[in-house]
């Protein structure tokens, strides 16, 4: 790749560079926390704060982590970050983070996070690092938006909450699909999406 | 570059991660501990008041949408009392702000084993003395409503909720449950006030004093006062709903403190 500016960070993943859709990574939570676009954008932001901060702060001190233990290091830092997280929605955000339940907590696990602390903050200087974080959060939550629009629409009938297709078992017309309720209707969303974005950027298909 | 990766520096790193680390995970749980105890409480108070339906008869809006001074206002028109589900009397040497059912419920000493039951709400354990709720509007000297915490499995989860009765204990005011994880759209629509309001009215016990309320599978007869529409696609979610209701009002649920409370209150207004 070449030399990378601030600007480069933080649009290359959203579409050419995208974490879920190109390098499918955290896909977990992509398929729980997308029935409703709230959570997910709440969710979004969690993931983008700790993506970005957990960057910075591998960067920061990366001159000073041990190969050996530079793994957990990275995990201290980021389990730290969620746990923080996870506390300010409790106290902030109460109602949607008793929606979101642990998968907040599971951010821990999300690949995209560690992905980037591992393979770009350990190479790179704090201030691009943090970018980074923010671009590659910025690209989940891009998936997260598309994937909960769909099913929060077609599930529920609803967007943001509102009503936009009035559900039959309370007066209106629209009969919704319960499968869109269900985790494995992300599963054909995302697949729809990589689909669209690999007819328009062909390079991104890999060699059979 | 040895240097760093010497074992003197692995450790001494470790160390100050570490402590950096707890320290501000701690920093942010204590700083936000208040805050939070909050808001577990006014979640608590808007579901009391939403199972009450204080909250639409009063303001014409759910609990979720009322300010702060609202909540304080109608809550005040609640009493919380402590009471032995086994003997049905109150307790009143315990301190009632600071008892929590949920807590003693899994603690062995204050709680009691689900044995054999008709009615199995599929928990394993109950605690010994519950919390119960009574609403009296300012300036009256008799109970409108008495709200009795329920709980019991549904397909993914325990339930949690509220049950409101009339001041004749035997109708159903409302019912809420304010946790749970059961799909959005399927068993999730416990939550859907169209559905929640078909409680209002249903009787909890048949002519012969038998816990009798529930949830039908498909739409509920006309005019029975026991049944409500069951949630289509969520047979295990409504089955224990049934089951967490009639298990709740019978003998080894609120039965005792029901019917001493019936008894006391037919005494005192004479009739």
């Amino acid at each position: 790749m070449a030399a990378q500016t601030t600007k480069s960070v933080i649009v290359d993943p959203l579409v050419d560079n995208n974490p879920i859709a190109l390098q499918i990574l955290g896909i977990c939570s992509a398929l729980a926390v997308t029935t409703k676009m709230e959570t997910s954008i709440v969710m979004a932001i969690a993931v983008i704060a700790v993506t970005a901060f957990s960057n910075l702060a591998v960067s920061a001190i990366r001159a000073y982590i041990p190969s050996s233990i530079r793994i957990i290091v990275q995990m201290t830092v980021i389990a730290s970050l969620v746990i923080v997280v996870d506390q300010v929605l409790k106290a902030y955000l109460f109602d949607i983070s008793k929606q979101l339940s642990v998968f907040v907590g599971l951010i821990i696990t999300n690949c995209i996070v560690m992905g980037r602390a591992e393979g770009f903050a350990m190479k790179n200087g704090p201030w691009l690092s943090f970018w980074d974080g923010i671009g590659n959060g910025l690209g989940y939550g891009l998936v997260l938006l598309f994937v909960a629009f769909f099913r929060e629409l077609l599930g529920s009938g609803t967007l943001m909450g509102f009503v936009i297709l009035p559900l039959d078992r309370n007066g209106g017309w629209y009969n919704p699909n319960n499968l869109m309720l269900l985790p494995p209707s992300a599963f054909f969303l995302i697949g729809f999406l990589i689909w669209l974005i690999r007819a328009y950027k062909p390079e991104q298909i890999e060699e059979s | 570059m040895s240097q760093r990766d010497s074992t003197v520096n692995t450790l001494l790193t470790a160390t100050i991660l570490c402590v950096v680390c707890s320290l501000v995970v701690s920093v942010a749980a204590v700083g936000l501990k208040g805050k939070q105890e909050e808001n577990k409480m006014l979640d608590r108070q808007k579901n009391i008041l939403d199972a009450a339906g204080l909250s639409i008869g009063e303001f014409g809006k759910p609990a979720s949408e009322l300010s702060r001074e609202q909540i304080d206002e109608l809550y005040a028109w609640v009493s919380e009392e402590l009471v032995d589900l086994q003997t049905g009397e109150f307790v009143t040497d315990m301190d009632t702000a600071a008892y929590d059912p949920r807590e003693a419920a899994e603690k062995a000493d204050s709680s009691v084993e689900i044995g054999e039951t008709p009615y199995d709400p599929g928990v394993g354990r109950r605690e010994k003395v519950a919390k119960v709720y009574f609403v009296k509007k300012p300036g009256t000297n008799q109970f409108q409503q008495v709200v009795l915490p329920v709980y019991g499995k549904g397909l993914w989860s325990t339930l949690y909720g509220y049950l409101a009765l009339k001041n004749d204990l035997e109708t159903i005011q409302g019912l809420t449950f304010y946790q749970h994880a059961e799909t959005p759209g399927l068993g999730g629509e416990v939550d859907n006030p169209a559905w929640k309001a078909q409680w209002e009215d249903q009787k909890l016990y048949n002519e012969n004093g038998e816990p009798a309320a529930m949830v039908y599978k498909g739409t509920a007869p006309e005019g029975n006062p026991y049944a409500v529409d069951g949630l289509s696609g969520a047979t295990i979610t409504s089955r224990g709903v049934t089951n967490l209701l009639r298990y709740w009002a019978s003998e080894d649920g609120y039965g005792p403190f029901l019917s001493q409370l019936k008894n006391s209150t037919s005494e005192t207004s004479g009739s």
